[in-house]
């Protein structure tokens, strides 16, 4: 989750105000200044292009569709209910404190429980703003807090000493993420602060609008 | 409610817990060629190592040693594989193993580091703070009279220190900022934090073996009389290119004032200490050296867009207050000091090496230290600024910007010269004297 100075106007590129920049990339990957073309990504098998090492291990890029991840592992026996049960204690953790996870810098998450033969397996699959490497422990300190770890003990791998073990913990979820091999954004490289900003807008001014007539 | 213990004084050494009046003082870095006459060099040394029961700012001590260990040093001193593979991996991985991660690229980069800085055979520090030069120099002769009598305990390199003299209070740095304003006051060790400064923190953030912010505090490395009210310091050695930030200042203000104003504007602090989001116009250097004031201010409420801090500032990269979360995850204890001659002022560049060299306590490097440099100092997105790092301290190539908040229009420095180089740097073990003895009386099978 990024450290968030409150967003200005100022901060983020405007094609209005200011002349594009040249965004420094060092592979030959999709511009990530244009909103309005959709872009498709193709990752290589590792999940990044070049290896840039982070605190944790290798760091994913960013793709038209952002940061994220797919955590993918087995539940363990018996323990389906419990896992889907967690569905109802998120929903009513966010509706009691709706912007409980707004630190994560989430656009969505997706929960999916699945059988393919081999057994229940659960995936976490989250699409969010921030580079997962750098702020890991802020979500994991997060996920402790609301109460989110809790189902994750649910699942095979999970360490046992996961209250005093945050590299065990950061390493669970690095070992289950499955990194995409295809990324795609119809309005690519946009923030969830971007989207917001443009909402509130549209709102005020329809509302202006209305007032008008 | 549940206690924390109060942290045992009798055992941690002072280095992170109480900080003498020292105006010089010496880092030596070392090697042990057998593992038998490193543990005799610290057997007889353990004795002069200051306890933080022992050493008050208030006593009239004149010296203070402290002494910490690289991975490599543990092993060299006799601990088994075993042992060291229940410390932290980025511990014995070392700082020069993971540059990349910091940022430590180019120039920076420990393929040019010196004096044995990056290398396997860097096994020790025994770090000494003394009154004065004089104090300095008497315990300079006593160490080197006995490593004599240590045959192979070899000096790598070492590091002379001192204060810098200054017309204005307080301890300032070559670029002439005022230093030491920033200080986490811990529970259990009877500081008061100063306004501003947030509540205190639990001991386990900085010493092994005590609750931490999060909780219990991670399991001890092995044995735990090693590792029990330990820390983990990270070494920096830090040029600071006087010259070229002097020159930048000229080309960027017309006058006096204007030049304070842009060095202001890298810190986020007038070089008085005065803090831009309390006093955005001019410098106030009797707000910069109240302890009471200096920190007394947030972000979020009082400069959201920067307009007295630019987001990108060193200190609002350091520290961004409560424009982060978990911040309380994120403290560490700084101590060290400058090296090297003060640049007139008016006299041009004149090569010589000077800078901060200075160690980074905590009890987690990839949580507190690691994270500061990689995900403040030298992150190009931190606070969506997309081409910027930290401009005083920041790996810089002159390929990066500097953005200043303003009304109308920002201003925008483009192509930031480096205003300092990382010659140098080590992670260290940090023992309790329990620990330190435990070392000294090693046996290898």
């Amino acid at each position: 989750m990024a450290t968030t100075a409150v967003p200005t106007t100022e901060s983020r590129k405007s094609p209005t105000t200011e002349t594009a920049q040249p965004v420094e990339r060092e592979v030959d990957v999709p511009t990530q200044n244009d909103w309005s073309t959709p872009q498709a990504m193709a990752i290589p098998k590792e999940g990044y292009f070049k290896l840039e090492k982070g605190r944790y291990g290798a760091i994913y890029p960013r793709t038209p569709s952002n940061y994220g991840f797919s955590v993918i592992a087995k539940v363990k026996p018996g323990r389906e209910q419990a896992v889907r049960d967690y569905g109802k204690t998120i929903e009513a953790a966010v509706k009691g404190a709706p912007n409980v996870l707004a630190p994560l810098k989430l656009h969505y998450l997706r929960w999916v429980l699945f059988d393919v033969g081999s057994g229940l397996h659960f995936m976490y699959q989250g699409i969010f703003d921030t580079d997962f490497d750098k702020y890991i422990e802020d979500a994991v300190a997060l996920f402790n807090a609301t109460g989110v770890t809790t189902v994750f003990t649910n699942l095979e791998g999970w360490p046992e000493d996961w209250r005093t073990n945050n590299p065990a913990v950061i390493g669970f979820f690095r070992e289950h993420q499955a990194p995409s091999f295809l990324e795609y954004g119809e309005y690519p490289y946009v923030t969830a602060d971007e989207i917001k900003k443009a909402l509130k807008l549209k709102e005020t001014f329809s509302g202006m609008l209305d007032l008008m007539q | 409610m549940e206690t924390s213990p109060t942290p045992e004084l009798e055992e941690i050494q002072h280095f992170l817990v109480s900080r003498p009046a020292a105006l010089a003082a010496r880092y030596e870095f070392l090697t042990f060629r057998t593992p038998a006459s490193g543990r005799k060099w610290l057997a007889g040394l353990i004795d002069k190592v200051g306890t933080a029961k022992a050493v008050h700012p208030t006593r009239l001590d004149s010296r203070w040693v402290t002494i910490a260990f690289t991975s490599n040093g543990l092993r060299a001193l006799g601990v088994d594989e075993d042992a060291l593979a229940t410390f932290p991996e980025e511990f014995r991985q070392g700082m020069a193993a993971r540059a990349d991660i910091l940022g430590a690229t180019g120039t920076n980069h420990p393929d040019n580091w010196r004096g044995g800085m990056g290398s396997d055979d860097l096994h020790a520090v025994i770090i000494l703070f003394a009154c004065d030069d004089k104090e300095r120099e008497r315990c300079r002769v006593e160490h080197e009279k006995y490593l004599t009598q240590h045959e192979g305990v070899e000096v790598l390199s070492t590091l002379d220190l001192g204060a810098i003299p200054s017309k204005r209070s307080g301890a300032h740095e070559h670029f002439g900022y005022r230093d030491r304003l920033s200080v986490p006051a811990i529970e259990g060790m009877g500081d008061e934090p100063t306004p501003g400064s947030g509540k205190r923190i639990k001991a386990g953030e900085f010493f092994l073996g005590y609750p931490d912010e999060e909780g219990e505090g991670p399991a001890l490395p092995r044995p735990e009389v090693l590792s029990n009210n330990g820390s983990y310091i990270a070494y920096m050695r830090l040029e600071e290119h006087v010259g070229a930030f002097r020159d930048f200042l000229k080309q960027h203000g017309k006058t006096k004032d204007e030049q304070e104003l842009v060095a202001a504007k890298l810190m986020g602090r007038w070089r008085s200490g005065a803090p831009l989001v309390l006093s955005p116009d001019k410098d106030d250097p009797e707000l910069g050296g109240d302890m009471q004031r200096n920190n007394d201010f947030n972000y979020k409420e009082m400069d959201p867009h920067g307009y007295g801090c630019p987001l990108g500032a060193h200190i609002r990269r350091m520290n961004p207050r409560d424009t982060a979360v978990n911040m309380e995850r994120r403290r560490m204890i700084r101590r060290g000091g400058t090296y090297g001659p003060a640049l007139p002022e008016d006299a041009p560049e004149d090569g010589v090496e000077r800078g901060i060299a200075a160690f980074i306590g905590c009890a987690s490097l990839v949580r507190q230290f690691e994270f500061a440099m990689n995900v403040w100092m030298n992150d190009k997105t931190f606070h969506e600024l997309g081409n910027e790092h930290d401009p005083i301290c920041g790996t810089q190539d002159g390929s990066f910007d500097f953005t200043i908040p303003k009304r109308p229009v920002r201003k925008k420095i483009k192509g930031l010269p480096q205003f300092s180089t990382l010659r140098g740097g080590a992670y260290f073990f940090l023992p309790a004297i329990k620990g330190l003895r435990y070392l000294s009386e090693l046996e290898t099978s």
